[in-house]
Parts: C-alpha cells; structure tokens; sequence
C-alpha cells in the first residue's frame, strides 16, 4: 500500500464514534456541572470525569493505532504529508484563538477604557461612572464596590529588581526550552540517541518548572495582591490570557513527555519521528505565544 | 473511457460494513457526505418548523399563538440550526462527495477524523435542541447571541448552548482541516492549483477562512462562560470591561462567517452555468482571483454590523468603504456567470433553473446589502425587517438555491438515478414564486420602520405580513416535494449514465453513475489528457 502509484485508503474505524459520545458526555457533564456550581449536593461533576475518561481513553488507543500502522510501513510519503499539513493547520486554529483574547486585551486597553474615562468624541459611557480615571492596569474599576480593583499589578517591576519577578524567570524557562528541544531534535536526526533522551529531559523539565512557577503567581495574586478573576478587566484579562497560555503549555508538556517516554522505549528513527516533530512545533508555538504575551500583559 | 475497475465487489476487503455500523464506522468520503447532506436536510425541517411558527405568530397583528418568551426561542433556533446546521453541514457534505472525485483523489486526506467532525454535529444539536426541555427553556438571545442579553439575562440553557457551539466549531475546524489537507496533498499528478475545478478553489478558500474563524467564535463563547459563571468582566462596564467587544469579537467572525455560508455556492453556480452553457466558465482565473479577495476583504468589514452602536466617526467611515469595495469583486463573479451564458447554447434543466434563479435573486442580496452598508443610511435600516429581507436573500435563494441545485446536478452522479425532471421544475418554480413571495414584501415593511425579533407589530403592516406568511407556508411546502423528488428518484430513478450531462467536464463524470465505493484506487493521469472528461 505504500508503494508511489497507488494511494492509502482506509478501512473503517470505530474509534471516531467512541469519541463522539466522549464529547457528546462531555458537553452535558461540563453544562450540568458548571450550572450546578454553588449547590449544595449534584452528582454531574461524574458525568464530566466519565467523559474524560472516554475523551482520554479513546485518544490513547488512537495514537497506538497510528504509531503501530506506521510501524507496520502501512503509511506512504503522502500520508505522512497529510499528517504535516494536519498539524500546520492545526496551529493556526489555535493562533486564532488566542487572537480572540488578544484582541479583546487590545480594545479595552485601547478604546473602551479609555472611553470610560471620558476620553475621545464618542464617550458616552463616562456618564455612568463620572469618577472614574481611566489608567492601565485598571486598579480602581468603575463600579468598584461591585467589582474590587486589585490591589496590586504584575507588570514589570524596574530593571534592578528583575530577580524577584516571576515572568522574567518564566521567560527564561520557556526561551531556553524551545531551544533544548531544538537541540534534541537535531540528534535525533544525527542518531546521537543519548544525546537526544537527556535534551528531552531538559525540555520537559524546564516546562514543568514553568509551570509550577505560573501557579506560584496565581497563589501570589490570590493570597496576597487581590488580584482575581473578580478584579475587574486587568484581572479578567491577565488570567484568562496566561491561563489558556498555561493550559497549552501544560497540554505541550504532556505530549512531549509521551514523546520522552516513547524515546525511551525505542521509538523515533533518524527519519522517521512525526510524533516529535509536531510536538516540538506545538512547543515553539506555545513559546511565540508567552514572548507576546509577556510584552502587552505584563510589560507594556 | 473510464476510470472505474469493474467487479470491484470482487476487492471485498474495502467495501461498506453491513447495516448500522456501516454509518458509525465509515471512513468513505462517499458516506460521510451523504450523512452530512441527509443531516442537514433533517435539519432543514427542523429549522424550517421553526420558520413556520414565526410565520403563523406573525400571520397577523396582536399576540396569536406563541409566548413572546416562546417567540424568542423560536427566532434564535431557527437562526442557529440553518446557519450551522443547515447550510454549514450540507456544504461539508458536498465537499466530501465531490472534492475527492473532483481532484482524482481516492477519498479525503484524513478519513477517520472525517468520521469524528461528522458525528459530533449530531451530538451538539441533540443537546441544543434538548434545552428545549430544561429549566428556562432554550437560548432566545437571538442567534448573535449579544452580551448582556445572553450573559448576564440569559436563561441557564445557555450553559449547554456555549458548550454546544464549541462542538460545532470543533467540528467545523476538523472538517476544514481535512479539506485543505486534501485539496494540498492529495490532487492528482498534472492537476495544478490553477487548473482545480471552481468548487474546490472555492472549498479551499472557505476552509481557510473557517480555521481562521472559529476558534474566534470558541474565545467569545469561552468570554460568555467566564463572565456568566466565574465572575470576570469582560462585557460588563462596571468592572472596566464593555458589551460592545462582545460585538466585535462576534462580528469578526460572523462576516467571514457569511462568506463560508456563500463562497461553495459560487463554486457550484460556476460549474452548473458552464456545463447548461456548453461553454467553459468565462474568466477563470478572475474567478479564482474574486473569490480570495473577497475572503481577505471579508476580515476588514465587520463593524458594519455596528453602525448604530457608537463607534468614531473614523470607523464608521472605513467600514463604510471596506464594504462597499466587496461589491466589486461580487460583480466580477455576476458577470463572468452572464458572459459564460451569452451566446452558449443554453437548455433549462432543474439544477440550471435553480442556478440562474441564484444568480439574479442573490445579487438581490447583494444590492440591498450594499444599500446597508451606507453608514448614515443603515441608522434608518438597521434591526428592521430591510436587513431580514437582505440576509434571507443572500442565504435562501443564495445558499440554499446553490444546495439545491448541486443536488439535482450530482444526484444522478451519487445514486446512479435520475430524478424525475417534471416534478424538479415544478419543486423550482413553487420555490422561486414562494421564496420571492416571502421575502420580498419584507424590504418594504422593513424600510418603513418594522423591527425585527418582534413577536407583534403595527397595524400598518398587517397586509404585507400576510402576505410573507403565505408565501413562507407555501415555501415551506414546497421543500416536501423535494424530499419527494429526491426520494423517488433513489427508489424508483431511471438509470443514469456516467456523462450525465452532455455538457458536463471534470474528472467526476468520467466514473460510473453510481461511482465505485472507492474511487481512483491509482491517480489518474492527467498530464496523458486522457481524464478530462
Ligand atoms: C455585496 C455583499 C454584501 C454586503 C455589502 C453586505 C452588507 C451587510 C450589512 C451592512 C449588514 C448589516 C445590516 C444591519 O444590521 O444594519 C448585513 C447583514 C447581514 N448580512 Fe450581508 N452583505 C453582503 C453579502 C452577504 C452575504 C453573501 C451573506 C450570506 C450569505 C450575508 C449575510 C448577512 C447576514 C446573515 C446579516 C444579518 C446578521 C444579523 O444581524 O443577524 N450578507 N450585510
Ligand atoms: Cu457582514
């Protein structure tokens, strides 16, 4: 089947309709769950570990079936084209969607804050709140008895006192591990399979410190700045663009630890290591993410 | 000359399951197009229910059978279910059976994946209909779903809806993905992008706009369920935040989003004109050339949706322009499908009927689109019955009409079946006579002041309001006898051949009526000149 002149064609599979009904549970358990939050007793949150139970397994008995179908050689040059196009396509989605919350990051702090603070010749809206300052962070929100401002920010501290400030220390992990994975790719396909194990541990390691360092800044901003989901638009937007952030990357650590453990056990050849390739995409993406991320959330 | 292998039945190894399964499990192209054709369709009905009720409620004036509560649900559902569940899936279905055949591909890039964007829609209808049955009953914030009416007012089915709505993009993003892997990947040798058949480019510009898209439509949604249930502000003023950036966020993906519903039509139109023409479509290339430059204007216009809500004067202004420039490569597209008809020697069969009925009744849509897109003039159209008139023209005898007549053009092709011609002109022309009679009346009412989303209205317009409920039941009608046609056609057809057409070119109509389950097990050579029909 892989021979040039004739195409893959598949046999039909039962794995995809298994992952329908994982999402179909998926949808009701987080629905009812989400809508049963703040009651007293509801059994929906089963529902929703059910479904990613079925999500999970049903992903892990996929990816088997595609590693040993390329195993067996059942997959020609064209498949595996397929497969990269999938992920480059796959990348931008997930682009786009963090434009959506950049893009709403960039319309408050450009038009509709300022706005509120009676700037520019459509302000309208600064008579529901005439008090109101308009300045970035918002710290003081219009209505701050409904919606407490956060007592302090998380933006760039001055160049002196860089050591105490978590993102510098983030940036660091995350620069540094987009090029380790680089550097571990680059042995692979020279064979230097030692090599390669240990720059996937670096990787990997760097991510999971990147990530235990994000959570030590949402402890921090809970525990003693204010700062929280409540606080009005800085807190809105600062954790839901480093949080979807922190889940990708959280995601991308995952699979590169699959990756790691697979490497372990003998897979990849010199030519041969889709799976590891488009893991180290996803990382590089998630690390181009973070660089602008950094720059609008917390620096400028 | 063909390029189907006899006796396949013989290669047992690849044939369809037997029974239910062979729907559950599938990964042919040719199945899962037609679940996604036979869902939408299902939908259709559902949707177009719906459309009755508000026909019925608005028959006359006053408070008639529904609740203005009930009203609501029924507006927002029936937009809901024909924007994604009509017209979205039935295009996806179109694109599975032909794209493949159309570009001598053996079956999409990525099957099972295929299999998964199909059966999760189901899922999320099944549970956006089922709010219907919950507490506070279904979403009834209207189908663009504005912030604060479906955050901070909405009823707690909005829960489920957002979940819903992430499943369907879900779905439409995987789809899109395999379409533009397939069309990039998977063209047979010879067949260079400039020589792709019409319906493709068109797929693979909608696809693109569609990745770009909806995971904008995930992060609103996514905005919707922080600010509902864990307190953040990002449509709420009081906290800094703003409900017109909902708006935006929403906008920036409906415009393309009208392009996706729009651009495989101009696809299907190209090539239905072309073959009842004998003619090869006028101006290919700026065929080509239209379609991208109306999909990357289509990222730079969405505010004109916003005239009315308080923008600079600046943005009003380039939005204004940026949509007027639409028009320009709309009307290559127009002229190039007259040009193709001038002097060819044209013969009227259904599909051509609906193609024709498409072109004139969509530039309609386009006139009165352009209309609105006059900043200081939609202060007076905007939320009437006008913009009503406008979008159903561009998405009934527009998208729809496209649908339909892609049906009638491929169902010989896909069932190996004619349908019978004399019951097909008479499903167009009760739907031609029906669809002008429903919506053309609303341009009047509209441009006098009606509001739409309304469950009761003014006296004044009682008489062009009935007149819109008849022609709506009889329109409604008159798509039974499509279900009809189609379904006679499969039980009782006569056979067709494999040409069809006799004007028909492309690599489709060189295989057998019906195809072999697999098709182009080998790439046909297209370089030898042979395939070409
Ligand atoms: C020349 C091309 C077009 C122009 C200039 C145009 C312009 C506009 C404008 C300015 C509006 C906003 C009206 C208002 O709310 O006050 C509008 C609404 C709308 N248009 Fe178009 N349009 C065009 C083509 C299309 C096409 C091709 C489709 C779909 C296939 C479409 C679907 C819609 C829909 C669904 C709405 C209403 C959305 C809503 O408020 O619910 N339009 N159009
Ligand atoms: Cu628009």
């Amino acid at each position: 089947m892989s021979s040039d002149s004739s195409y893959y064609v598949p046999e039909s599979s039962k794995l995809p309709i298994f992952m329908a009904f994982g999402l179909l549970l998926f949808v009701l358990g987080a629905g009812s769950t989400i809508n049963d939050l703040g009651k007293e007793s509801s059994n929906s949150y089963i529902l929703l570990m059910t479904s990613f139970a079925v999500i999970w397994g049903v992903m892990f008995v996929w990816f088997s079936s595609v590693i040993n179908e390329n195993n067996k050689g059942m997959y020609s040059d064209q498949l595996n084209q397929s497969f990269v196009w999938g992920m480059a396509w796959f990348i931008f989605s997930e682009v786009m969607f963090f434009f959506a919350f950049f893009l709403a990051l960039g319309y408050v702090r450009m038009f509709s804050v300022p706005w509120l603070g009676g700037e520019g010749e459509k302000a309208i809206t600064n008579i529901l709140w005439p008090a109101f300052e308009a300045t970035w962070p918002v710290m003081v929100t219009p209505d701050n008895e409904n919606f407490p401002g956060a007592e302090h920010n998380m933006n760039i501290p001055g160049i002196t006192k860089l050591h105490t400030w978590l993102p510098f220390w983030n940036t660091l992990c995350l620069v540094t591990s987009s090029g380790t994975i680089a550097l571990a790719e680059a042995a692979l396909k020279k064979g230097k399979r030692a090599a390669f194990k240990s720059w996937m541990v670096v990787t990997i390691s760097l991510g999971f410190i990147f990530v235990f360092l994000q959570g030590l800044e949402y402890y921090e901003a809970y525990a003693h700045m204010g700062l929280t989901l409540g606080a009005g638009i800085y807190g809105t937007t600062f954790f839901l663009l480093t949080g979807f952030h922190g889940f990708h990357v959280c995601l991308g650590a995952i699979i590169l630890t699959i990756m790691t453990i697979r490497g372990f056990g003998g897979a990849f050849s010199e030519h041969d290591h889709f799976g590891l390739a488009a893991g180290s995409w996803y990382w590089h993406f998630v690390d181009v993410v973070w660089i602008l991320l950094v720059l609008v959330v917390y620096v400028f | 000359m063909s390029a189907v292998i006899e006796g396949h039945q013989d290669d047992h190894h690849h044939g369809p399951a037997k029974g239910i399964t062979r729907w559950l499990y599938t990964t042919n192209h040719k199945d899962i197009g037609s679940l996604y054709l036979w869902f939408s369709f299902i939908m259709l009905f559902i949707g177009g229910a719906m459309a009755m009720v508000i026909r019925a409620e608005l028959f006359e004036p006053g408070s008639q059978i529904v609740s203005p509560e009930f009203y609501n649900q029924m507006v927002t559902n029936h937009g809901l279910i024909m924007v994604f569940g009509v017209i979205m899936p039935a295009f996806v279905g179109l694109a599975n059976w032909l794209i493949p055949m159309q570009i001598g591909a053996p079956d999409m890039a990525l099957p099972r994946l295929n299999n998964l964007s199909f059966w999760i829609l189901p899922a999320a209808f099944g549970v956006l209909l089922a709010t219907f049955f919950m507490e506070g009953g279904a979403p009834n914030f209207g189908w663009t779903f504005y912030a604060p009416l479906s955050t901070e007012y909405a009823p707690p089915t909005v829960t489920y809806f957002i979940f819903a709505v992430h499943i369907m993009g879900a779905s439409s993003i995987m789809g899109s993905i395999n379409v533009i892997t397939t069309i990039l990947n998977m063209r047979a040798p010879g067949m260079t992008l400039m020589k792709m058949p019409l319906f493709v480019w068109s797929w693979l510009i909608t696809a693109y706009l569609l990745i770009a898209v909806m995971p904008v439509l995930a992060g609103a949604v996514t905005m919707m369920l922080m600010d509902i249930h864990f307190g953040t502000s990002f449509f709420k003023a009081g906290g800094g935040g703003d409900p017109v950036l909902f708006q935006h966020i929403f906008w920036f993906f409906g415009h393309p989003e009208v392009y996706i519903m729009i651009l495989p039509a101009f696809g299907i139109v190209s090539h239905i004109i072309e073959t009842f023409s004998r003619k090869p479509i006028f101006g290919y290339d700026s065929m080509v050339y239209a379609i991208a430059s109306i999909a990357l204007l289509s990222f730079v216009v969405w505010a004109h949706h916003m005239f009315t809500v308080g923008m600079p004067i600046a943005g009003e202004l380039f939005f204004m322009y940026s949509t007027m420039l639409i028009a320009i490569p709309t009307g290559v597209k127009v002229f190039n499908w007259l040009s193709t008809m001038f002097k060819g020697s044209l013969t009227f069969e259904t599909p051509m009927l609906f193609a024709i009925a498409f072109v004139a009744l969509f530039t309609i849509g386009g006139l009165s689109g352009l209309m609105l897109a006059i900043a200081p003039a939609d202060f007076q159209y905007h939320d009437t019955y006008f913009v009503v008139a406008h979008f159903h023209y561009v998405l009934v005898p527009g998208a729809l009409f496209s649908i339909i007549a892609a049906v009638y053009y491929w169902l010989p092709k896909w069932t190996g079946y004619m349908y019978d011609e004399f019951m097909g002109k008479t499903h167009f022309w009760l739907s031609f006579v029906s669809v002008n009679l429903t919506f053309f009346p609303m341009h009047f009412v509209g441009l006098a002041g009606m509001p739409r989303r309304i469950p009761d209205y003014a006296m004044q317009f009682a008489d062009y309001n009935m007149i819109v409920s008849v022609g709506a039941f009889l329109f409604g009608l008159s798509q039974l006898l499509f279900l009809y046609v189609v379904l006679k056609a499969i039980f009782y057809g006569k056979k067709a051949t494999g040409q069809v057409w006799e004007g028909a070119q492309g690599l489709e109509w060189t295989l057998d009526s019906p195809p072999a389950y697999h098709t182009f097990e080998t790439p046909p050579n297209l370089e030898a000149g042979e395939a070409k029909g």
